[in-house]
């Protein structure tokens, strides 16, 4: 497991550090990486915006995989969600906007909160709670039978909202999520034509296109290779000024980069629980609990 | 057994071994094995390609008096004079043409939306459990047999279907295909047509269902995720995504209704006229010619019907052969 | 340095589905059905439009329309459409699911009264169809169509077979080409089929009806249904055990022979059964080329034979009261005969899917 940790340092080093040029010394630890990045507070809680779960649970039919998770996502700030695979991450943020519920023999306890309003109450309007929390996934999926343009625009038609100007969203969508330069001319081309970073980013300017509080990133840049990694991470950055960001995460070191908080999840024989959540700097450098260290600094997982 | 050759780049690379060609002399029992096996799969040509000689073998004569007026030309008669000799023949099915394109036309505009619609139902609105009952009843109803479906059309839809008629008739009776001259609404394309529909309805139900219970998954989730309702997901996932099998499940009950016969020849009175009036009681398509002259045809009208056989057999291979072209044209783009 | 982890027992809450539709809204999705149901029973009442049709589409209309006020009165248009289109949707699996129900009926109803004791066991030799039901029976018809059926089985299912096995173990260059062929065929008509036989087999060699000239055209519609069946059924079986038999020194065919055939025994009876139940009731070839008898004919080599397609065929056109009951009654048989069939497959292929 150490052997792992220093391959990955390794490879780390040798990377354009994004967050400061003017380091001399080379980051040698998750907590120093970590150090390295602005902690947002967060904006104002009380009011209720944000997102905030109370004592989540998830079944898939008699199978509990998700234990008592309570978490408050202050608006403005990108929190992580790191652990073992198999441990209910996705499946957790799944839950925040009523994804879980497609999968047969779903079931969940407690409550979501978006701005103080509980997700799952009757009578909520599911497709308004999906237009506020956006979600990009692991694998890229454009729509095939879309073009470029009418990918970014798809949430719109889809949710039947009215938009003023067209190309003007359109562009300003791709340029939040870094794309724009590349594609400007191909507009009318079809989704299926970008390499794969190119069609993540593009997935996550359709998301933008709603004008989401909340964006979920299910382990967003698994799937593709380490420039584009770096691209969506400092889109990641540009986009937590102005909504909140859950980001599952498998790479320890993008949460470290990314993140202003991260929570720990674990699968200890049962239900995936949250063992630990802070600031990122304090759970990568001074983590209470043992397990929590276990984890980041790569005994295990 | 012979292995490919090697990538040139292994081969143009310096100091490496040329990889060595493996070759494999079959044994002589599997030469056999191979044999019998390829003369069992080349049965399906053979047979085919018989069907299209025997046929056109025994149609020539009659194809090529009459050319290319077999197909336009409305005539079967045989004239003979008193020593009751054949003196001049004349045949020509373009009635009979007519009568299949009229009633499998009919038949697949009423069965598609039909078909459409219960495929999306049973692909994204039934829970599991109902689901497989509804895809059984389909399945079963594929099996039966056509003639259940003519002498049913004839004894249980034709009053309702007569009623239907005279309906539209009376309503829509402005428009040309749904004047009659007669009101004789029994028997009708009409008739033959919503039979042959629910004919076809599990094909095309079949497939359609099969093609939407491919829909990639990750395609719904996004839609989904970006604040869709069921039906703007189906609009813009499913159905672009399903549309090239859709068609192609509709060409197939296109060429299934075109070939009936018993059912055809049960509900439809067969005149041997063009009769655009889809509600008249008048009609025809070539199999059930074939089937009603046969009893009491002499030699050479039996000629002429293994002419229009031949015509028929073409005609359903060519649907076929579209319909496979669109499933595989419309699977690249779109999906 | 470990540290036990001290874990109370949590209180388990009880997993909870809040997305399902409430109590409230079932019952509120009922009302629109009944609310749909009465509108048009008003409407029949005081307008001239009578009849199943108008009654179906009025329903149907209001049914689509009271469905979209409701979801546009609880969430806006979007809902409303949604709502629209599902009830659309549901409507038009009910109608495609009426004929089936019909037909079921139909045959139960009208069939049963032409079921006597003997109807299995004796033949038309000493009846007509115009005498009273109890005298003469259609044990000529279906000992004529299972000898007309195992005929045709036994050519066409090696063949089927054979077609098959070259597609999934051979995989020559004539694949695409052979694949394509078998689609093909399977769109050929029966009365093609039954002409083709007449000109290449009767005119020009036996010039007779047998049941065996019925069965020849048989198998051309059945070796289409056997290839493809079966084509997906050896698909099915893991390229690990054709990989294992090859390892252990099996020559190619002793592998396919003995490995591969026997692993999809089950799949394979599905295709054969699936055959069988395609071909029983055509009629069309049957009328070309076997005729049809009263008496029971156990050979297929000479004469016509009599089969239940034909027996309910000439049955029907007789057109008497008593005739057309024996029409109805080998309906009855023969939809019998399909459905045991089709559940004898389908019981096969879920209980290979469940091993």
């Amino acid at each position: 497991m150490n052997q792992q940790s220093d391959a990955t340092q390794s490879k780390r080093m040798e990377r354009p550090s994004t967050m400061s040029e003017n380091q001399s010394v080379r980051p040698s630890s998750l907590a120093e990486v970590a150090s390295k990045h602005t902690t947002r507070e967060g904006g104002p809680r009380r009011l209720g915006t944000g997102l905030e779960t109370k004592s989540v649970h998830a079944w898939f039919g008699k199978n509990h995989v998700l234990s008592d998770i309570s978490l408050d996502f202050a608006s403005g700030t990108v929190t992580a969600l790191i652990g073992p695979s198999g441990c209910g991450k996705s499946t957790f943020i799944r839950t925040l906007n009523r994804m879980h519920e497609f999968i047969p023999g779903a079931a969940m306890a407690g409550e979501v909160l978006l701005d103080g309003k509980d997700v799952y109450a009757p009578g909520v309007d599911v497709t308004k709670i999906r237009l506020k929390v956006g979600m990009v996934f692991q694998k890229p999926n454009p729509f095939p039978s879309m073009t470029i343009g009418e990918n970014v625009l798809s949430g719109l038609r889809l949710a039947q909202l009215k938009v003023d100007n067209k190309e003007d969203l359109i562009e300003e969508c791709l340029k939040r999520a870094g794309l724009w330069n590349e594609v400007k001319d191909r507009l009318g081309e079809y989704g299926g034509s970008l390499s794969g970073g190119q069609q993540q980013r593009l997935c996550i300017a359709r998301s933008l296109a709603v004008s989401p509080h909340v964006l979920l990133m299910d382990e967003p840049c698994s799937a593709l290779d380490p420039g584009s990694t770096l691209k969506i991470e400092e889109t990641i950055a540009e986009l937590s000024e102005t909504m909140t960001i859950v980001i599952v995460t498998h790479n320890m070191q993008q949460a470290a980069r990314v993140s202003d908080y991260t929570a720990f999840f674990l699968a200890d024989g049962g239900p995936g629980e949250m063992v630990e959540y802070g600031k990122t700097g304090d759970i990568f450098s001074n983590p209470k609990d043992q397990r929590t260290e276990n984890y980041v600094t790569g005994r295990f997982g | 057994m012979r292995l490919m050759p090697a990538p040139q780049a292994l081969v143009d690379a310096p100091n490496l071994p040329k990889p060595r060609v493996i070759t494999t002399e079959p044994r002589l029992s599997d030469k056999v094995f191979r044999a019998v096996v390829t003369a069992g799969g080349l049965s399906s040509l053979i047979i085919l390609g018989l069907i299209a000689f025997f046929l056109a073998y025994q149609g020539f004569e009659i194809l090529v008096k009459e050319g290319f007026g077999f197909l336009t030309s409305s005539k079967w008669e045989v004239i003979t004079n008193e020593g009751n000799e054949i003196v001049d023949y004349s045949f020509g099915i373009a009635a009979m043409l007519v009568g299949t394109m009229i009633c499998a036309l009919l038949a697949v505009v009423v069965a598609i939306p039909i078909s459409i619609a219960s495929a999306l139902f049973m692909s994204f609105y039934a829970p599991t459990r109902l689901k497989n009952f509804l895809v059984a009843s389909v399945d079963l109803m594929a099996a039966f047999p056509s003639i259940l479906f003519g002498f049913w059309g004839f004894f249980v839809l034709m009053p309702h279907a007569e009623y239907w008629a005279m309906l539209i008739n009376r309503y829509l009776g402005w428009i040309p295909l749904f004047a009659v001259d007669d009101k004789i609404f029994t028997r009708s394309p009409f008739l033959a047509g919503l039979v042959l529909a629910i004919m076809i309805i599990p094909i095309t139900t079949s497939i359609a269902r099969e093609v939407f219970d491919q829909t990639p998954l990750d395609r719904i989730q996004a839609a989904y995720a970006l604040g869709a309702t069921k039906w703007s997901m189906i609009k813009a996932v499913a159905i672009p995504y399903g549309r090239g099998g859709v068609v192609g499940g509709a060409m197939l009950g296109l060429g299934r209704a075109m070939g009936e016969t018993v059912a055809v020849y049960t509900v439809l009175n067969i005149v041997y006229e063009i009769n655009w009036q889809i509600l008249f009681g008048a009609g025809g398509n070539v199999a059930s010619l074939i089937l009603l002259k046969f009893g009491e045809a002499q030699p050479l009208e039996v000629k002429a019907l293994m002419a229009a056989g031949l015509i028929l057999f073409l005609l359903t291979l060519l649907v076929n052969f579209v319909a496979d072209f669109i499933v595989k044209k419309t699977g690249s783009k779109g999906r | 340095m470990t540290t036990l982890v001290q874990r109370e027992p949590k209180k388990v809450p009880t997993p909870e589905r809040p997305w399902r539709p409430s109590f409230a809204q079932r019952l509120s999705n009922f009302g629109v059905a009944i609310a749909a149901v009465l509108l048009t029973y008003i409407l029949v009442l005081v307008t001239p439009m009578k009849g199943l049709l108008p009654t179906l589409i009025f329903s149907g209309i209001f049914a689509i329309v009271l469905g979209y006020l409701k979801g546009f009165f609880a969430r806006g248009t979007m809902a409303g459409r949604n709502n629209a289109v599902g009830v659309f949707l549901s409507l038009g699996m009910v109608i495609a699911l009426i004929p089936i129900v019909s037909i079921l009926y139909a045959v139960v109803s009208n069939g049963y009264k032409g079921l006597h004791k003997g109807l299995l066991f004796q033949d038309m030799s000493l009846a007509v169809a115009t005498d009273p039901i109890a005298q003469g029976g259609l044990k000529h018809a279906i000992v004529g169509t299972f000898i007309m059926v195992a005929v045709a089985l036994a050519i066409s299912l090696p063949l089927g077979i054979l077609t098959a096995v070259y597609l999934t173990e051979i995989k020559g260059p004539l694949s695409k080409p052979i694949r394509f062929l078998v689609q093909a065929m399977s769109g050929v008509p029966s009365i093609v089929a039954g002409l083709f036989i007449l000109s290449a087999v009767v005119y020009t060699v036996t010039k007779s009806y047998s049941g065996l000239m019925g069965s020849l055209a048989l198998t051309i519609l059945m070796i289409p249904t056997i290839a493809r069946t079966s084509e997906e059924v050896l698909l099915l079986i893991p390229n690990d055990l054709r990989e294992a038999g090859v390892a252990l020194g099996g020559t190619q065919w002793r592998t396919v022979a003995m490995v591969v055939v026997p692993a999809a025994r089950s799949g394979l009876v599905t295709a054969m059964i699936l055959g069988i139940a395609r071909v029983a009731g055509e009629t069309a070839p049957i009328l070309l080329l076997t005729g049809g008898a009263d008496m029971t004919n156990y050979n297929p080599f000479s004469g016509p034979m009599g089969t239940l397609p034909f027996y309910i065929w000439k049955s029907f056109f007789f057109g008497s009261p008593e005739a057309v009951t024996r029409g109805w009654a080998g309906l009855l048989v023969l939809l019998i005969l399909v459905l045991l069939l089709f559940f004898l497959a389908r019981s096969l292929s879920t209980r290979k899917a469940s091993r």
